[in-house]
């Protein structure tokens, strides 16, 4: 198999499957943890706070008094990693016109200059973040499989876009097919894994958030 | 087919009123190709000028003639197109005179007297399915092509069908239809592709033979590097636009207008290895970005079946949609039997709960 067909089978059969992988997971889990369910709350709201669950999905975000000088590299390195994908993955034109053709929704594009300072800052946040973890005993510790795992489907996209994206390789095709693979395994393994924060974590902090207002501590 | 009566190409230009001036022009434009230094410049106008006029035989298979259209009528008269008159083409069908078979007697008597010497240029797909679906003089394409590159010192398989199967190998591929490297494996081969490739390519490949008695250096998919070595996108004048980030939504756009980039509009260039940025078309005019039209990736393995030539290089080749469908309704199914399965376990295990009172909770042990 050719670069370039390798590239087409990726643009074609590739992402079909890893669209689906992603969205049966996905929609798998949505489902199966709203289908968990919670008994009836028959007490009276403590206090009447409309949009407490909202806000809480915001002000989890941000850290609590104290705690950015005590773990600097975990905030600043996950804000910049955090902000720097997103601009990296919404702000590239090629990314907008693969979103065009899959949900007919399109933006305008970021110089590439401006994605390229990103990615760069993306990709040296996450060795920081990558470095702390394996330096930190404690989170260390902490650390499983499914960390490493996810840090590495996070990474690997980043390092084949920006590799491909200099032409670090004569073979520029084969670069651009890996870095498309790479996108889709990131997607197939998404829902599987603690990637799957992208879609939980608007659940988990509007529950913590509309539950803890009725009990009296509003967000 | 015109016989000039010079034995070598130098004086064969000449006769053909070539001026020194456009020879060394046109020597020193081979020689930036190779990325020789211009001292060789001098060099190689010797050694093109008394090369002898190699004995070339051109098989056209599978083809539209697109290619030898290319180099003969780009423009007249060109030094690469006289050079092909200048060689000792003694077998070409749409250019020689002879038919039938005094045409088969030229291409045998060629064979013979200049047998291992003599350069094989194919055109054209091979076809396997049939024997039948493409013949010459009631021989099949892949027996000539055989018999042919037996005797021959190299193969040069020119365009994209005969370098990589083209438009008659694209899917379903009705005949069968494979490149020329797919039967010859004993001999060099050079694959020359584009639909057509570019004139100064094709004599290029032609002028190394006859100036440095070999093959250029090639790449993996056994192309002359120094003429597709580098993907149309890097060599693009209007690459600057896609680093900032401007592109052509339309062909007739703001956009479109000002020359923007046309990578929304499906242009392959960041694929596609060919000189066309570089060399150009028409004496160096125009290449087809520079006329506001995206490149399809011609001069590729695949080209044809690699998705909509108009849409972008990042997007779906294919209908995503239904599959997308499916795997929602799937979710949505095991969604249900996972949440069945997990209330039939808090059944369980409210039905196995044991109360336990204060008074058990007292007891001491």
């Amino acid at each position: 198999m050719s670069a370039l067909e390798l590239l087409t089978w990726a643009r074609g059969p590739g992402l079909a499957l890893a669209l689906a992988a992603g969205l049966f997971g996905i929609v798998l889990r949505v489902f199966e943890i709203q289908a968990l369910g919670r008994k009836g709350d028959l007490a009276t709201a403590r206090t009447i706070t409309p949009g407490s669950g909202w806000r809480t999905i915001l002000s989890r975000s941000l850290p609590p008094p104290g705690m950015f000088q005590r773990a600097p590299l975990t905030y600043a390195g996950g804000y910049v990693f955090h902000v720097g994908l997103a601009i990296a993955v919404f702000g590239f034109a090629p990314h907008i016109e693969l979103i065009r053709g899959l949900f007919g929704v399109r933006w305008p594009g970021l110089p590439n200059l401006f994605v390229d300072a990103a990615t760069v800052a993306t990709i040296a946040a996450m060795l920081a973040v990558l470095a702390g973890r394996l330096m930190d005993p404690v989170k260390r510790l902490l650390s499983g499989f499914g960390d490493w795992l996810a840090w590495t489907l996070t990474f690997v996209p980043l390092l084949t876009g920006y590799a491909a994206f200099h032409h670090m390789s004569e073979n520029y095709t084969l670069l651009l097919a890996l870095h498309i693979l790479s996108v889709e395994l990131l997607l197939a393994f998404l829902p599987f894994t603690k990637l799957f924060h992208v879609v939980g974590l608007f659940m988990a902090r509007w529950y913590n958030g509309d539950i803890a207002a009725k009990k009296g501590v509003a967000a | 087919m015109k016989r000039p009566a010079a034995n070598n190409i130098g004086s064969a230009l000449r006769e053909a009123g070539i001026s020194r001036r456009d020879f060394l022009g046109f020597c020193a434009t081979l020689a930036a190709a190779y990325a020789l230094p211009a001292a060789s410049v001098g060099a190689i106008a010797a050694a093109l000028e008394k090369a002898p006029r190699a004995s070339v035989i051109w098989l056209s298979f599978q083809e539209c003639t697109g290619c030898t259209e290319s180099l003969t009528r780009s423009h007249a008269p060109t030094i690469e197109g006289l050079i092909l008159e200048q060689i000792s083409l003694d077998y070409h069908h749409t250019l020689q005179a002879a038919a039938g078979e005094a045409a088969e007697q030229a291409r045998m008597e060629a064979m013979r007297a200049n047998a291992g010497k003599y350069l094989l240029i194919v055109d054209g797909s091979v076809p396997l399915g049939n024997a039948g679906y493409s013949t010459i003089a009631g021989v099949s394409n892949v027996d000539m092509l055989k018999e042919v590159a037996q005797g021959a010192a190299a193969v040069i398989a020119v365009g994209t069908c005969a370098a990589y199967g083209g438009i008659p190998a694209a899917q379903p591929n009705p005949t069968g239809a494979v490149p020329v490297s797919a039967v010859i494996n004993d001999k060099p081969i050079v694959n020359v592709p584009g639909c057509p490739p570019i004139p100064v390519v094709i004599t290029g490949v032609l002028a190394h033979f006859l100036t440095f008695g070999g093959l250029p250096e090639l790449d993996d998919l056994g192309r002359p590097k120094i003429f597709y070595g580098e993907s149309i996108h890097d060599r693009c004048y209007r690459r600057p636009f896609y680093d900032q980030g401007k592109f052509a939504e339309t062909f007739d756009d703001e956009g479109a207008r000002r020359g923007w980039c046309l990578f929304k509009l499906g242009c392959k260039g960041p694929v596609t290895y060919n000189a066309c940025a570089t060399t150009k078309w028409n004496n160096g005019v125009s290449f087809p970005i520079q006329s506001g039209h995206g490149c399809l990736g011609c001069s590729q393995p695949g080209f044809w079946d690699m998705g909509p030539f108009y849409k972008a290089l990042s997007m779906p080749t294919a209908n995503v949609e239904k599959a997308a469908g499916i795997a929602a309704a799937a979710g949505v199914a095991a969604g249900a039997a996972m949440a069945v399965a997990n209330r039939g376990k808090k059944a369980a295990a409210k039905a196995a709960h044991a109360p336990v009172t204060v008074e058990d909770l007292e007891k001491k042990p």
